[in-house]
């Protein structure tokens, strides 16, 4: 295995474990199965980009971005407390709206930055170095390590224990004097907000913004946390962050081993699913072959 | 009034917690309707008043569907009850408080292990939950020292070796364990009132046992105003200071201590089933005194 196959893997890894440890706050922590993440991915890049091009400094595009992923959070979070919709249904409708939006926001399907100072090339320029793959690991490294240091503190506070906790048992955070609905707006908010943020990294990093980028992000997310939890069984709030990083460099990596091989790139959605599917499958056959109790299939 | 805590909780002072004549909680034509106006129509409580004073412990018997569960719920503020009810608890009129900001008054254990506990969350994190009733959460260490100290002490007073295992996923503890540690949770923050569901039912004989004796004691020893529901008919005469007993959304028996300890349990028994029979025409049970 080549160093490139394994940078880029690294890059991709860090930058989509943002998204990872996004879908992980909604699906695992909050268990609101949030599908809104498919639209605020490239919302982030859309905003990025549209500011980017009209002259704004890349690092205040991007963290617009972040803002919009956050307000776009609120909404799913908002139509699922304050309207009762389901959280899947909130998830999906957001998505669908999402794509009209981010064409608003584009104005057109397809915006190219690679004329375009991007906050990657402002760093390089700053550092004085080339702007290739290891200076992208190295900007996305820090990006991810100031998220993940503020999330393992964020969810270890008060604020932060009672959102992990509302997940968990609803019924008894409110009797605790906890607003439960308030911890979800959070919590969605939070990590729609991640979600957008990697949108916009993602759309600089790769010269573009387009309006289909988003498609498989979800799929692409939970594949990532399922192997992350398979490969790692995280039980700390800071190894199950680790964990979703480790989860989506092994996806990552996995995928472009595929690709290296020779799979042709519209097979890798079936290599995504059958990935999900062996990971999840292991631990039941290995029970069923050592004769274990099995639990009952669950259904959420 | 928010739901936030009063003088009474501040260290060193020492207040009157109840309004006006002594009541703790205030009960004013409680009614509540399920599926008003469907042909599911259920009037669970009708018309119920209840003046419980502080430190009163409270029994409540009644058949299934009596409307047990659903008065602890709108004391809890899980719903608000029919127009025209009213809910007053230590001085202040909490009808229209939502049950997250009632919940600083009102600390409760539920029949299943489950509904009291955060089973994928630790002690500690069960435990800090807890703490932190009626007050506002802060983006401040959830766990620390201090606290941790405080969940210790807490946790060996109930006798089950858990003070030891602040880091053990609440899962991993039986229904026992798990029950005594809700009934701390309940309790550890100190509200005014004391609510129990059937808390004992799912547990075997001898840890039902344990538990009730561990509430009884946190109640004496915390001065808590309790009202627990049972089934058991010797546990209903044995606990407390007060017997009251539902039936179908009315409570049709309402006794003081004196009153209680003449009473045997087929006495109690013999109104149980008069109610539950329906064999009299007014809304009281006649209780025969030996
Ligand atoms: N959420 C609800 N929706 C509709 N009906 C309800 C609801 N909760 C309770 N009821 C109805 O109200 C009545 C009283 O129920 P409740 O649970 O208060 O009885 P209970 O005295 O606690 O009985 P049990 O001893 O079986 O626990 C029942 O007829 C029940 O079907
Ligand atoms: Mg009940």
């Amino acid at each position: 295995m080549d160093v490139g196959l394994l940078a880029v893997s690294l890059y991709e890894g860090l930058v989509f474990g943002l998204v990872t440890i996004g879908v992980y706050l909604t699906f695992r922590v909050l268990t609101f199965p949030d599908l809104s993440v498919d639209g605020t991915f490239p919302l982030g890049g859309a905003i990025a980009a549209v500011l980017i091009v009209s002259g704004v400094n890349p690092f205040l595009a991007t963290l617009a971005a972040f803002g919009g992923g956050l307000a776009a959070g609120l909404v799913t979070g908002l139509l699922n407390t304050k309207l009762r919709i389901s959280a899947l249904l909130s998830g999906i409708l957001m998505m669908v709206a999402l794509y009209s939006v981010n064409l608003r926001i584009m104005g057109r399907a397809n915006i190219p930055l690679l004329r375009e100072i991007t906050s990657f090339d402002m760093v390089a320029r700053i550092l004085g170095v080339h702007n290739g793959v290891g200076l992208s690991i190295g900007f996305v490294l820090v990006v991810v390590a100031i998220f993940v240091a503020g999330l393992n503190w964020f969810l270890r506070t008060e604020v932060g224990l009672a959102l992990r906790a509302t997940g968990d048992n609803e019924q008894m955070v409110r009797s605790l004097g906890s607003n439960t609905n308030k911890n979800v707006l959070l919590g969605c908010a939070i990590s729609n907000g991640l979600v957008a943020l990697t949108g916009a990294l993602v759309a600089q990093n790769q010269g573009f913004s387009d309006i289909g980028m988003g498609i498989g992000m979800i799929v692409m997310g939970l594949a990532s946390v399922i192997i992350g939890e398979g490969v790692f069984h995280p039980k700390s709030i800071t190894s199950i962050l680790l964990a979703c990083l480790g989860g989506t460099f092994l996806y990552r990596l996995f995928l472009n081993v595929a690709l290296r091989l020779g799979m042709p790139p519209g097979d890798l959605k079936l290599v995504t699913a059958v990935l999900v599917i062996i990971v999840l499958a292991v631990p039941h056959i290995r029970k069923k072959v050592r004769g274990e109790w099995l639990p009952p299939a669950v259904r959420m | 009034m928010n739901g936030y805590r009063r003088l009474s909780e501040c260290e060193g002072i020492v207040v009157m917690k109840t309004g006006e004549n002594n009541y703790m909680l205030q009960l004013r034509n409680i009614s509540m309707i399920f599926a008003k106006d469907t042909v599911d129509e259920v009037t669970a409580l009708e018309n119920v008043n209840l003046d419980v004073r502080e430190q009163d412990f409270i029994t409540i018997i009644g058949s299934n569907g009596a409307g047990k569960s659903t008065l602890l719920n709108i004391i809890a503020g899980v719903f608000p009850p029919e127009k025209g009810g009213s809910i007053i608890i230590a001085g202040d009129d909490v009808t229209n408080l939502e049950e997250h900001k009632r919940a600083a008054y009102v600390g409760r254990v539920w029949q299943q292990p489950e509904v009291g506990t955060a089973g994928k969350l630790n002690l500690e994190e069960n435990l800090s939950l807890a703490l932190l009733r009626g007050k506002p959460r802060k983006l401040e260490m959830a766990i620390n020292k201090k606290r941790r100290q405080i969940f210790r002490d807490a946790l060996s007073m109930l006798e089950l070796g858990l003070e030891n295992r602040l880091s053990t996923p609440i899962g991993t503890l039986s229904g026992g364990q798990r029950q005594a540690l809700a009934l701390l949770m309940a309790t550890i923050s100190k509200p005014d009132i004391l609510l129990l569901d059937e808390h004992i039912a799912t547990l075997d004989p001898k840890t039902a046992q344990t538990v009730l004796r561990l509430s009884d004691m946190i109640i004496r020893r915390e001065r808590m105003t309790t009202i627990m529901v049972t089934h058991n008919m010797e546990i209903a005469l044995h606990y407390g200071n007060r017997l009251v007993m539902m039936h179908k959304g009315r409570i049709v028996v309402d006794m003081g201590e004196a009153e209680k300890e003449a009473l045997t349990i087929g006495d109690l028994v013999a109104a149980f089933e008069q109610a539950a029979g329906e064999q009299f025409n007014d809304d009281s049970v006649l209780l025969s005194q030996h």
